[in-house]
């Protein structure tokens, strides 16, 4: 098992020196090996998202490391970090080009990483592949290869988008509350494609979310971040036999504080 | 009424051929603000700049004795070149696009004036085998300019569309898009921006070498308010005709023809507010409040539309 993710002691501090200073990462270290499928759990302004950030390259961390695939990639910029990361986002309008069609966009993500050049866009042989690919989602979304994105709900664009970042076998995929805009029926079928993709395609994931039964349900890891630290970190049987309950009671135990967002618990 | 009897239709007949040629040389500045303002979201004001270089370096490689035809191209790199100062300006050291543009563009008059020595240069279609000009508009050999301008409009649009469709031309228009999905998906948003600005300006820098031609001089103010001019063709493209090219196979190449239409349309426009008499010194005024109405049209359509039916998600 080859380690795929490593992150070494992370910081990453927002609008440093001012009074808006905000500590968002505190000193994070973890490593997936590959295959393996992490939820990131936690409450607002745990540093979820961000850690999540930090390993897309968003913005460079203030200190630390960041190793995908035993490359270092710490210094790379968001573009060039892409040929290593699939990526999806909360909000459905960021993962897609809405001007753009169905087969653009899964054409731009065909080429992620690679030099843009002036042959065309979309082949006819990849147009098939795409027709393919795009029937294994069950939305009928197979004939509107020439439909704009911008035409599409939600729960069809996350679809698409997760197809997207797998297209081109990904190190590792980033799933970043990916389902949090979604009503829960749509939330519940796009979940159920994250983890077809995953396991298809034997990924190394990371999912952050709000949800904690969704935590607990998906993937073979659990992470829980508090203040910008990781201060649980479960996996294998531990994992599998995990409750609600029990999270928020290792929560308790560890923060010292109750577990403080409403949304967690009721969604 | 007492008004009409002194306007005279024939001549609003005789003035349309002009405005038609006009048209069609404009379309192509117009195609260069289509790609900056619609596909890379970019307020590019290089425009105003560049078309003038484009006209000054024709004109004056024309009176240096170098072919027409190859001051078209060297105004086309002339323009590209305006269009990457502003690109860096903007992506290099971080000035926000649109103060960017407005930097590269006060620049270019001191340049422009360099180039030309003094604010404008005549060339003259007695001496010069000139790629188009406006004397032969109203006689025999108005074919012969009609043919040409119609000709560089579908090339381009043929080029633009070709262009468009291949890797690097989907990669600036998804950076115009989604800047943050075409970075998730490994583009570089930085170099896009420029490549897109150098094209969009190559083309400018081309119409407006086209346009000198055509008036047999170079001005170093020709260039005042075409940002304006361009994007009222986009928009009135837009607005006119966005309902024919949607879902239509090679819907781009229709977009980008609808561009060229607008620019006609507003040079007729233009032609028929002189016809009436109306004073031309508020023709800015006019072209500005024409762009304002038609940029706001689409606006307060989508409001009225919202209020009508609010759910769709």
């Amino acid at each position: 098992m080859a380690e795929m993710l490593k992150i070494d002691n992370i910081h990453k501090t927002f609008n440093a020196g001012t009074i808006n200073e905000k500590v968002a990462i505190n000193g994070v270290s973890f490593s997936l090996e590959e295959g393996d499928f992490v939820t990131v759990i936690g409450g607002n302004g745990a540093g979820k998202s961000t850690t999540l950030n930090a390993v897309a390259g968003v913005w460079p961390v203030d200190s630390g490391k960041i190793y995908i695939g035993g490359d270092d990639v710490t210094k790379l910029s968001e573009h060039r970090r892409a040929r290593y990361l699939g990526r999806v986002f909360q909000d459905p309008m960021t993962g897609t080009a809405t001007t753009m069609s169905i087969e653009e966009n899964m054409a731009i993500a065909a080429r992620r990483g690679k030099k843009r050049r002036l042959t065309w866009g979309v082949t006819k042989a990849e147009r098939e592949t795409y027709r393919s690919l795009l029937k294994t989602l069950d939305l009928g979304l197979e004939d509107r290869l020439t439909s704009k994105v911008g035409l599409l709900s939600g729960g069809q664009r996350q679809a698409i988008t997760l197809l997207m970042a797998s297209i081109q076998k990904p190190k590792l995929l980033l799933l970043d509350e990916h389902t949090a805009a979604l009503d829960p029926k749509t939330a519940a079928k796009v979940l159920e494609i994250s983890d077809k993709i995953i396991a298809d395609n034997h990924l190394t994931a990371m999912m952050v979310t709000h949800n904690m039964k969704d935590a607990i349900v998906h993937g073979n890891r659990l992470i829980m971040m508090h203040e910008g630290k990781v201060i649980l970190n479960i996996s294998g049987e531990e994992k599998k036999k995990l409750t609600v309950e029990d999270l928020l009671h290792q929560f308790e135990k560890v923060s010292g504080e109750e577990f403080a967002s409403d949304k967690a618990l009721l969604s | 009424m007492a008004i009409l009897m002194f306007l005279d239709p024939m001549a609003l007949v005789r003035s349309m051929p002009g405005a038609v040629a006009q048209g069609l040389i404009w379309g192509i500045m117009a195609l260069g603000v289509y790609i900056t303002y619609r596909l890379l979201d970019f307020a590019d004001l290089t425009v105003d700049g560049s078309l003038a270089t484009g006209g000054a370096v024709a004109v004056m490689l024309i009176r240096n004795g170098v072919n027409p035809w190859v001051s078209l191209l060297v105004a086309f790199l002339a323009g590209m070149l305006a269009g990457f100062v502003t690109g860096l300006l903007h992506t290099a050291l971080g000035i926000p696009g649109i103060l960017a543009s407005i930097l590269t563009q006060i620049s270019l008059y001191s340049i422009n004036l360099n180039i030309m020595g003094r604010s404008n240069q005549a060339v003259s279609v007695d001496k010069y085998n000139l790629v188009v000009s406006l004397r032969y508009i109203s006689e025999s050999a108005k074919v012969r300019i009609f043919a040409t301008c119609i000709l560089f409009c579908l090339a381009i649009i043929l080029l633009l569309y070709w262009y468009f469709g291949t890797e690097q031309g989907q990669a600036i228009r998804a950076t115009g898009c989604n800047p943050q999905m075409a970075r998730a998906q490994g583009i570089s948003t930085n170099f896009h921006i420029v490549i897109a600005l150098m094209l969009s300006n190559g083309l400018v820098g081309l119409s407006g070498a086209l346009y000198a031609q055509f008036q047999g001089a170079a001005d170093v103010n020709i260039g005042r308010g075409a940002i304006v001019i361009g994007l009222a063709s986009v928009i009135i493209g837009e607005v006119l005709f966005s309902k024919l090219c949607e879902g239509k196979r090679f819907a781009f190449a229709y977009t980008l023809l609808s561009v060229i239409a607008g620019a006609i349309i507003y040079y007729i426009v233009i032609n028929v507010v002189l016809w009436l008499k109306l004073p031309s010194d508020d023709l800015k005024l006019f072209s500005a409040i024409v762009v304002a109405l038609f940029l706001a049209l689409p606006y307060l359509k989508g409001k009225y539309m919202k209020k009508e039916k609010k759910s769709n998600g």
